[in-house]
Order: C-alpha cells, then sequence, then structure tokens
C-alpha cells in the first residue's frame, strides 16, 4: 500500500538545509496497524506529511496504491488525498462553523458526491464512530474525545486505502485516549490500513507494528507482541 | 457555473461569519453611499447653477444705451444716448449671416385691465423673434407675428399668469379684449415662459403699434439679437465685442466709456459659467474619487484579513481534498456576493438619502440632486473588481500554501 525507498528530505533553514530524513525504506501491506514513534525532531511528522501528500520528498521513490507519487501539482496532491487518503490530527482540525454532521460530510463535497447522499453517508458514519446524537452540534460544543471521534469518522468517509492519525490522542486524557485507539483498532480490524504517528508508548503498543524513527532514519521495526494482536 | 453546493458553502460561510461579513459590506456600502451622496449634491449645484441662465436662449445678445460718462468729440458727459429703428437697420447691413433673430424692444409697466380685474405689468413692444429670445411657447392662440407689425394693430400676447390673473378660472383670454394703458388690445395667444411667474406676468404688443401710440416716433430702448448658434463662444464673445465698438462710434461714445452702450453677451456669461461648472466638475470628481479609493482600500484590507483569518480552515480543506481552484473560486464569489450587494444596498441608502434631502437643500442652492445610474454601476463594479482583486492575491497565495503550513498556523 505504501511503498518508500531511500527517502530525503530536508528544509532549508537560512543558508542551510536541516537534514530531516535520511534515506528511509519502508513497506506497508494494505490492512496493516503500523506506528511511527519517534522524539520530536526525529522526522516522524515530515514522514506523514510526505506519506499524506501534505510536502514532497527531495529524493527517493513513494508508491501510494502501486501509484508512483513525482511532479505532484497541487491539483493531483488534492485529488488524491481525497481518494485514498483520510487525516485524523492531534488538535482535530475540525471546521468551527460546521456541525459535526457537516464537518463528516465535506470530502465528500470535495469528491464530488452530492448533497443528500454526502449527508447520509456523513451519518451513517457518525453512527459508526457512536456520535449520531450529536451530529447537529458544533465542534465547541463536544468533547476533545468526541471530536476526535468526529474527526476519524470524516476521514472514513471517503473509504480511503489509508488513515493517517498524527498524534491522535495527543490532546485527550487517557480514558479518552483509549477510546479512540480502541475506534482505530476496530477500523484496522475492518481492514483499513492504519498508520500512526506517535510518541507516546502506550499509543504505539496498541498497534501491530512499531516503527522506531531517530535522527532521519529508522532504528528499529517490529511486529509488536502477540497478545495485542489476539 | 452556478453550482449549488457552492454557493451553499458561501452562505453558510457569511451567515456564519456574519461580523466578518457586515463589516466587509459596510465599507462597501459606505463607500457607495457617500460617493452617490456627493455625485448627487454636486450635480444638483451644478442644477442651480445653469437653471439661472436657462430662462433665455443662450445665444442671446442685448444691447442698450444709457447716459455717457465721458465727455468726447464735442460732447459733454452725461449725454442720453437714444436708439432709433435705424440702429437696427445698420445691424442688418453690417452683420449679415452673422444673428439669426433681431428684436426691438421697448419695455414700460403698464395697468392691463379686463372688466373688473386690473393689475401692472410689464409691456413689452417687441418684434415677434423675441419668443426665441425669451424661449416663450404659446399655451393657446398665437404669439404676435409680422402681419400684426405691418397692420400696427392693437394685439397683445399675455404671459400665463397675466391670464390667471385677469381672467376667470376656465375663461380663455383668447380672443378677448383687455385695456392697455387706455386702450383696447386684442388678446391673439398665451405663452408659458421658462423664466417662471415673473416672466409669464409679462405682456408683449407688436413694437410698431406701440412706437405709432405712444409718442408717434421710432424710438427703441433695447435691442435684443441672437447670434448665429453656429459661431463658438469666442466667435460670439469677438462678434459682441466688435458691436459695442461699432456702436460706441456710430453714437460718438468715448472708446473707454463704460456706461454710454452697454452690451451683455450671453455668450462672455457662458464662457464664465462654463469655468464654474468646469470646477465643481472638477471638484466633485475629485471628491468622489477619492471615496471610491478609500472604498477600495477598505475592502482590499478587509480580503486580506479574511484570508489571514481562513488560512487554517483552507488548509483543512486542502488536506480533505479541496483543490486550490476551489479554494479560490470560494473566497472570490463570497468577496463578488458581498461587494455587489452592499454596493446595490449603499446605492439605495445614497439615493434615500438624496431623496429625502432634496427638498430641505434648495436654499442651500442644491436642485434636483440627482445620480447618474450608469456611474454608479461603474462604481459599484469598480468596486467588485478591486474585491476581486483585493480577494484573489490573498486567496491564490492561501490556496499555494501547502496544507501543513496552513495547518501549522494556531
Amino acid at each position: 500500500m505504501i511503498k518508500i525507498k531511500g527517502l530525503h528530505k530536508s528544509y532549508p533553514m537560512g543558508k542551510d538545509s536541516l537534514h530531516v530524513l535520511k534515506g528511509l525504506d519502508l513497506h506497508i501491506k494494505e490492512g496493516e496497524f503500523v506506528s511511527i514513534m519517534g522524539s520530536s525532531g526525529s522526522g516522524k511528522s515530515t514522514l506523514l506529511n510526505i506519506v499524506g501528500l501534505l510536502d514532497i520528498h527531495d529524493v527517493g521513490e513513494y508508491h501510494l496504491n502501486g501509484q508512483l507519487i513525482e511532479k505532484l501539482d497541487e491539483k493531483k496532491a488534492a485529488i488524491l488525498r481525497n481518494k485514498f487518503l483520510g487525516f485524523v490530527f492531534q488538535s482535530f482540525n475540525l471546521i468551527s462553523y460546521k456541525t459535526a454532521l457537516e464537518n463528516v460530510a465535506l470530502p465528500l463535497y470535495y469528491a464530488g458526491v452530492n448533497r443528500k447522499e454526502r449527508l447520509k453517508t456523513a451519518l451513517d458514519y457518525l453512527d459508526k464512530v457512536g456520535l449520531k446524537e450529536w451530529a447537529n452540534h458544533l465542534p465547541n460544543e463536544l468533547s476533545g474525545g468526541q471530536k476526535q471521534r468526529v474527526a476519524i469518522a470524516r476521514a472514513l468517509v471517503t473509504k480511503p486505502k489509508v488513515v493517517l492519525a498524527d498524534e491522535p490522542t495527543g490532546a485527550l486524557d487517557s480514558t479518552t485516549t483509549d477510546s479512540v485507539m480502541d475506534l482505530l483498532k476496530e477500523i484496522n480490524d475492518e481492514g483499513m490500513t492504519v498508520f500512526v504517528i506517535t510518541h507516546e508508548e502506550e499509543v504505539a503498543e496498541q498497534t501491530k507494528r512499531i516503527v522506531r524513527l531517530k535522527d532521519g532514519v529508522i532504528i528499529s521495526d517490529e511486529v509488536t507482541n502477540p497478545k495485542v494482536l489476539a | 457555473m452556478f453550482d449549488l453546493d457552492r454557493w451553499r458553502e458561501i452562505f453558510q460561510s457569511m451567515g456564519k461569519n456574519k461580523l466578518r461579513t457586515i463589516l466587509s459590506g459596510f465599507t462597501i456600502t459606505f463607500a457607495i453611499m457617500l460617493f452617490t451622496i456627493l455625485l448627487g449634491m454636486g450635480n444638483g449645484l451644478k442644477n442651480t447653477f445653469s437653471s439661472f441662465f436657462e430662462r433665455d436662449a443662450e445665444n442671446a445678445i442685448f444691447i442698450w444705451p444709457n447716459r455717457t460718462t465721458k465727455a468726447y468729440k464735442g460732447f459733454q458727459s452725461g449725454r442720453r444716448i437714444e436708439f432709433k429703428n435705424e440702429d437696427v437697420d445698420f445691424i442688418k447691413e453690417n452683420y449679415p449671416g452673422q444673428f439669426t433673430g433681431l428684436i426691438r424692444r421697448n419695455q414700460r409697466s403698464m395697468e392691463v385691465s379686463y372688466k373688473n380685474e386690473k393689475s401692472n405689468y410689464q409691456v413689452i413692444a417687441v418684434d415677434p423673434d423675441i419668443q426665441f429670445i425669451e424661449k416663450a411657447s404659446p399655451v393657446a392662440g398665437r404669439f404676435i407675428n409680422q402681419l400684426d407689425l405691418n397692420k400696427k394693430s392693437k394685439t397683445i400676447a399675455i404671459g400665463r399668469m397675466v391670464e390667471k390673473d385677469l381672467f376667470p378660472k376656465g375663461i380663455s383670454a383668447v380672443g378677448k379684449y383687455v385695456n392697455v394703458g387706455g386702450l383696447a388690445f386684442k388678446v391673439i395667444g398665451v405663452f408659458s415662459d421658462p423664466g417662471g411667474d415673473n416672466e409669464e406676468r409679462f405682456a408683449y404688443i407688436p413694437i410698431t403699434t406701440s412706437q405709432m401710440i405712444y409718442g408717434n416716433n421710432d424710438k427703441v430702448d433695447q435691442i435684443n439679437l441672437l447670434y448665429n448658434p453656429d459661431m463658438s463662444i469666442e466667435e460670439a464673445v469677438a462678434f459682441g465685442n466688435k458691436m459695442r465698438r461699432d456702436f460706441k462710434k456710430r453714437h460718438n461714445v468715448a472708446p473707454t466709456d463704460q456706461r454710454g452702450i452697454r452690451v451683455l453677451n450671453r455668450a462672455e456669461m457662458a464662457q464664465g459659467t462654463g469655468q464654474v461648472s468646469g470646477a465643481l466638475d472638477m471638484i466633485v470628481i475629485i471628491i468622489s474619487i477619492g471615496t471610491l479609493i478609500a472604498g477600495i482600500v477598505g475592502i482590499s484590507n478587509i480580503m486580506v484579513y479574511i484570508v489571514k483569518e481562513r488560512t487554517k480552515e483552507l488548509g483543512i480543506r486542502k488536506a480533505l481534498g479541496a483543490k486550490p481552484s476551489s479554494i479560490i473560486t470560494m473566497i472570490l464569489f463570497e468577496a463578488l456576493f458581498i461587494t455587489s450587494f452592499a454596493g446595490y444596498f449603499g446605492l439605495l441608502i445614497g439615493t434615500g438619502v438624496l431623496e429625502f434631502a432634496a427638498p430641505r437643500l434648495e436654499k442651500y442652492f442644491i436642485k434636483d440632486p440627482s445620480v447618474d445610474s450608469g456611474i454608479i454601476i461603474f462604481a459599484t463594479i469598480l468596486l467588485m473588481i478591486s474585491g476581486i482583486i483585493a480577494g484573489y492575491l490573498p486567496a491564490r497565495r492561501a490556496a499555494k500554501i501547502k496544507p501543513i503550513v496552513a495547518l501549522r498556523d494556531d
């Protein structure tokens, strides 16, 4: 599903440039539940941005769903993001003046689905994350955990190939963290590829495969204990 | 082009951000309102100004004699100059083709009565061309004509107000006889005059009749003529000046004597009014452009602010699959909608204010303040274009920003 070979990325910092990713090789197959671990500055967010087509890499190859990603203009990237990727952010990134239902329906608007269909599908997904009752509430009327579940519903609504979660529990307390992780696991059980970025051990331990990054290189890549897998 | 979903998005964004929408709309409304009011007031001033001059023909020249103030060629100062019929003949002979109307004019205040009603009016003995100089037009009957002059008939054309004063309501004066200074004159017509009530209390009789009855001489109080309208203003001014010189020579008036021969030339006044109304135009244009520029700067600022404020939202939309073009159109359509709606609203308020204030402004020399709708549409379109440009540049920048950068913007 995601195939990365010799990936490099550096950011210009004044005269110098900051070399963030120093030759990554990573292969994530369909249906995997992978977490990328690393302290801040390890390059994990950069990796997610590149995988999420929010940023472009300098050197190396990146295949998403078998398609080589190169010379991507904004328009193409937008279409691919809409089609293949679902995002879950640490700070939720819901649009504040739209209701939960409208937020979930928004990716379908950009996919060109008609309004009736959109709202129906969005409501199904809200139901799936257990927030059907909250469909017409604005984000500021929801708790952090609820917001993140709305965001997850939004990430799923276009039936993407991969869900990318950037510190999805970073802004949540431990109880809600568990409920959000349970939801991600559930999605994964249904066959969705889930790609989580985190710096929390407890979160990483709940995934099926942990890739550790340090200073822009992968230092370990291991399948977690079968106990969690079961 | 019309996409209901897109408009739904735009209306939601406007509706949910009312303050922002109202503020940006207010700038436009205010600018267009001020623009309308200023332009209307300026036009009102100009209307007043030109109405001072529209009561008589624009190409009239009036010549009349007076007392001299300087001794010249053996004549003492203080001599009274008099015009006679031969002065009119002199004009006919010496300036052929340079005028289209020429009249003698002897004006007296006389008592005019019909049955028991009587009053004093300006009874003016004239040649028929007077109607073109005064811009008088018959509302009933006819004006005095050459035949009346030839027959020296006792006929009279009276102004609308004279008829109204002397005749009972519903009775036409035409064909009736009125008593003018003791003699019966037949009313042959009633006329209206753009000079208003004052000039509609005039009555005209044939000059030949007057010269015969009152003194049996050929004196002329005043000569009026219409210079050939093909002349430019400058040529007409020169023509008037040449007549003044020729008449001074003819009547032995010192060339430097300001009073012996008086010439009032509309062309000279037109030169003056042209300058004044040109200056008024300039002032109005400068102020209006200033107002519009203020409006343009205002909307530009607000659009930059709006895009800045929405950077994060736009980043989210992009992460969810919004193409750059859909980001740009969303912002531009919003700007376009707000500017056109607010501009129209400003126009309504502005014209409303003008309408409301118009009757109160006449004492400040502002008459019929109104604005050409074409200019207002032009101004609104200008503001819309500037709203679009002001919105487009930041919108394009926002559409180009990488979503991660926009999302980081907390």
